[in-house]
């Protein structure tokens, strides 16, 4: 794509500056996307992604700068003005009707009507949708009811909308954050497909690897700045994070280390309610993280969340040393310093509503009580502990939660666990959503854990984060460990191997 | 602190409204009818406020007090029970009612509207028929051996009736226990998000169950108030329509109905607020058939104010969350 320099740009944003209260969000900043493109847009959280996006795509109104599309200046105010101008946004955040099916949302606000009573042509919106799903290459009946459907063909729903409403531009905001690895891969070839039909992509994402592999351009941000721009050929994992960071982050895996005390932490005979008949058993060392490695629905948070004791109908025992310990609940757990960090944050992870010092010793308040009454005061000194050990960047321990990042959110769950001592802290999908500043901070904490002893299991769905920071990689599939992987066999391909229910020549078991 | 600013004031500005309107509003027997219903009422108040906060609600209440009035005149008048072992079952039965309903609610996963409304059907019935639909009066206290429980509802202490001054020890031990206690952070979790509470190893079946067993409690002392309150009870109409006053109490004391959310301050505000408007009407010569409109239209004005503040504080939130 290097014969863009002597194109037109499709789009042009020039000079876009905006100013929140208190903060400017963008800074002059310009953009440029060519025809047939996918322009991959970087920045950590905060660096004013988001907001370039929602001006161009009508959610927000720019203080200064303008825009133009094939040369001629438009003005962007909302977002049929944006959808007028051909530009499609998919948003992080779904914004599809569970309770309809696939072909009424496509054409929501615009169905075809028939008869007197101006009916919704049943017939013809079908064949519509079926068009445009064919189109995309996509096996999705057109009246099956969005609610059946996996996050990812949702997503590929929305997509479908966005095309019926002969976008050019296409904004993508972290499309595969919630996708698995088989999911992300059909989405990333959608892209390319759109790409080859005319339609230029803006694609965010945390997830450089995918960029590496789609995109032609990649637009860096910084503190609401222009940060740089790489070509095709300069794309690579290294020089993504030097543009979004502004220096090396040399050490962003920390290397294992330290000694380690194998069979220090054992599960057997573990089943879900999910796999019922399917027992789970491994081994984990004092000293190593674990990855646990699948694809989503392979039964990986369940096994943990039964040995958190969160299962009602789980069976089979843990132990820790020659301890064997009986769960039931998920005070249990607790009690014998096993923690979860769970998948979701703002649903499990945190009352988001709640403050700092809240959340961090809602399960260890009775030792900050007394006759049953809280000690504030003792509670404070535990929060504000945490917030510098770990250096969760808030204005106080009185912060509700819910006003954080996704990053400085993710440290109070671990705050709330670490203050406790634990021996075995399991963490699912720990870096989510999550910058790629505080992620190396938060790896760096899984690492140190570790190195004080404590048997640290991660699952991941984020290839290159399980390969990396895992000292050895647990796979499974339907419910079960096809295989555990040392470093040294720790690839790609093994594990999607293993990840599919496939035998390696070479397997290692537990 | 702030969440009470708002009812407080309100209230304040219609006591201090009504005393220049009417200043029979401050003359010592109006205070004293006044409070004695402030006490009733708001002790009640409070239990369905705990209720709202794990994100529940409780209509049963005003059907419960018919059955626990009809039981308590039964006890005493007709079975001639000891006052201690009476008062005592007009309180267990309600607390028991209220284990009921949450485990209803917790096993079976129906929501508490539609548990308590079969509640506020059946319990009605069930006055009505052990009483045989017929007012069941008290009698003599002194013959029945029932002065001090009577007391608590007709007796002043230095001129301050005894429901309110009941009122005020509640409210205190009730504000340690969910503005200071482990349980009421735990309450409020829970009301928050359930699933995060039980994920930090609350055990939420066991915080929801107790509020409405702790709720039970406190409509078992209404209960046996407002049955000393008239002087016989119909089972027919004893209490009817109470839970909605309970409700509106906690509402604009500030508990929101999706939980997590309230305070003892601002329930017990909310209730004197309801009585003082009730007063109002008398003594500023409203028709009383326009009564609850009064009401209703008070409390839609707090709540709409209420609401407005929230949705400026969730908009000043957003844009510093943007940052």
């Amino acid at each position: 794509m290097n014969d863009n320099r002597e194109r037109n740009p499709l789009l042009r944003m020039e000079g876009i500056s905006k100013v929140f209260p208190g903060v400017v969000a963008l800074n002059a900043v310009d953009l440029e996307v060519y025809e047939k493109e996918v322009v991959g847009l970087i920045g950590e959280n905060g660096a004013g992604k988001s907001t370039l996006m929602k001006i161009l795509g009508g959610i927000y109104t720019p203080n200064e700068g303008r825009i133009l599309i094939d040369n001629r200046p438009v003005s962007i105010s909302s977002v049929s003005d944006a959808m007028g101008h051909s530009i499609g946004f998919i948003h992080q955040e779904l914004n599809v009707l569970e309770n309809i099916d696939v072909a009424g949302n496509i054409f929501l606000g615009r169905e075809p009507r028939r008869g007197v009573m101006r009916l919704i042509d049943r017939e013809k919106i079908n064949a519509m949708a079926k068009s445009l799903l064919d189109k995309l290459d996509l096996d999705i009946s057109p009246s099956a009811l969005v609610g059946d459907l996996s996050i990812a063909h949702r997503q590929m729903v929305e997509i479908a909308k966005a095309l019926s409403l002969d976008a050019r531009i296409l904004i993508m905001d972290e499309p595969t954050s919630s996708l698995t690895l088989t999911e992300t891969e059909t989405l990333l070839g959608l892209v390319c497909e759109l790409r080859e039909q005319g339609v230029s992509i803006i694609y965010i994402s945390h997830r450089l690897s995918e960029l590496n592999e789609i995109a032609d351009r990649v637009v860096g941000l910084r503190d609401g700045k222009n940060a740089g721009t790489l070509d095709k050929d300069e794309i690579s994992h290294d020089r993504m994070v030097n543009l979004m960071v502004g220096r090396d982050i040399s050490s962003f895996y920390v290397e294992p280390g330290g000694k380690r005390e194998s069979g220090y932490f054992k599960a057997r005979g573990v089943t879900s309610g999910a796999y019922p008949n399917q027992e789970v058993s491994f081994d984990a060392a004092r000293g190593e993280i674990l990855g646990f490695a699948g694809l989503v629905g392979a039964g990986r948070t369940e096994i943990m969340e039964a040995m958190f004791g969160l299962d009602t109908f789980s069976t089979g025992e843990v132990s820790i040393g020659d301890e064997v310990i009986p769960i039931s609940s998920a005070r249990d757990a607790i009690d014998h310093a096993i923690y979860l960090v769970p998948e979701d944050r703002r649903l499990t992870g945190l009352v988001t509503d709640m403050t700092v010092r809240e959340n961090i010793t809602l399960p260890s308040l009775m030792e900050y009580s007394r006759c049953g009454l809280i000690l504030r005061d003792k509670e404070t000194e535990v929060a504000q502990l945490q917030m510098e050990a770990l250096d969760i960047r808030a204005p106080g321990t009185e912060t509700p939660v819910i006003n954080l990042s996704g990053g400085n959110q993710q440290k109070v769950v671990l705050g709330k666990w670490l203050s406790m001592k634990p021996r075995v802290i399991i963490f699912d999908e720990p870096t989510r959503g999550i910058d790629v500043g505080a992620k190396a901070e938060i790896y760096r904490v899984m690492r140190d854990m570790a190195e004080q002893g404590v048997v640290v299991i991660m699952i991941s769905s984020d290839m290159e984060e399980i390969i990396n920071v895992s000292d050895r990689v647990a796979v499974m599939h339907e419910g079960r460990i096809t295989g555990v992987l040392d470093r040294s066999d720790c690839t790609e391909d093994n594990i999607m191997q293993l990840a599919v229910g496939r035998d390696l020549k070479e397997q290692v078991v537990a | 602190m702030k969440k009470e600013m708002g009812i407080g004031i309100l209230f304040l500005v219609v006591c201090i409204v009504v005393s220049i309107l009417n200043p029979r509003f401050l003359s010592v027997v109006n205070m004293q009818n006044m409070a004695e219903r402030i006490g009733n009422y708001g002790i009640f108040s409070i239990g369905i406020g705990m209720i709202i906060i794990t994100g529940g609600i409780d209509l049963s209440v005003g059907s419960i007090f018919a059955l626990t009035g009809v039981l308590l005149a039964m006890m005493l008048r007709e079975w001639n029970w000891p006052w201690q072992l009476a008062a005592a079952a007009a309180i267990l039965v309600p607390m028991a009612l209220g284990a009921f309903h949450s485990l209803l609610i917790i096993r079976t996963k129906l929501l508490p509207f539609i548990v308590t409304l079969c509640g506020l059907l059946f319990y009605r019935g069930i006055a009505r028929y052990i009483a045989e639909d017929t007012n069941k009066g008290f009698g003599d206290a002194e013959a029945g051996g029932f002065v001090l429980l009577k007391w608590m509802e007709n007796g002043k202490v230095a001129g301050v009736p005894m429901p309110f001054v009941l009122l005020v020890i509640i409210a205190v031990i009730m504000w340690f226990l969910l503005h200071r206690s482990v349980y009421g952070r735990y309450l409020f979790a829970v009301g928050k998000n359930e699933e995060a509470a039980r994920y930090s190893g609350i055990n939420s079946n066991l915080v929801i169950a107790s509020a409405y067993v702790v709720s039970g409690f406190l409509v078992g002392i209404s209960g046996i108030l407002f049955a000393f309150y008239t002087p016989s009870i119909t089972p027919s109409s004893h209490g009817n329509f109470y839970e909605l006053w309970g409700i509106a109490a906690a509402v604009l004391g500030g508990c929101s109905l999706r939980g997590g959310e309230g305070s003892i301050i601002g329930i017990v505000i909310g209730a004197a607020l309801l009585q003082v408007l009730q007063n109002l009407v008398n003594l500023l010569g409203i028709p009383s058939s326009l009564n609850y409109s009064v009401i209703g239209a008070v409390i839609l004005i707090g709540v709409l104010a209420d609401q407005y503040y929230r949705q400026k504080r969730i908009r000043k939130l957003e844009r510093e969350s943007r940052l």
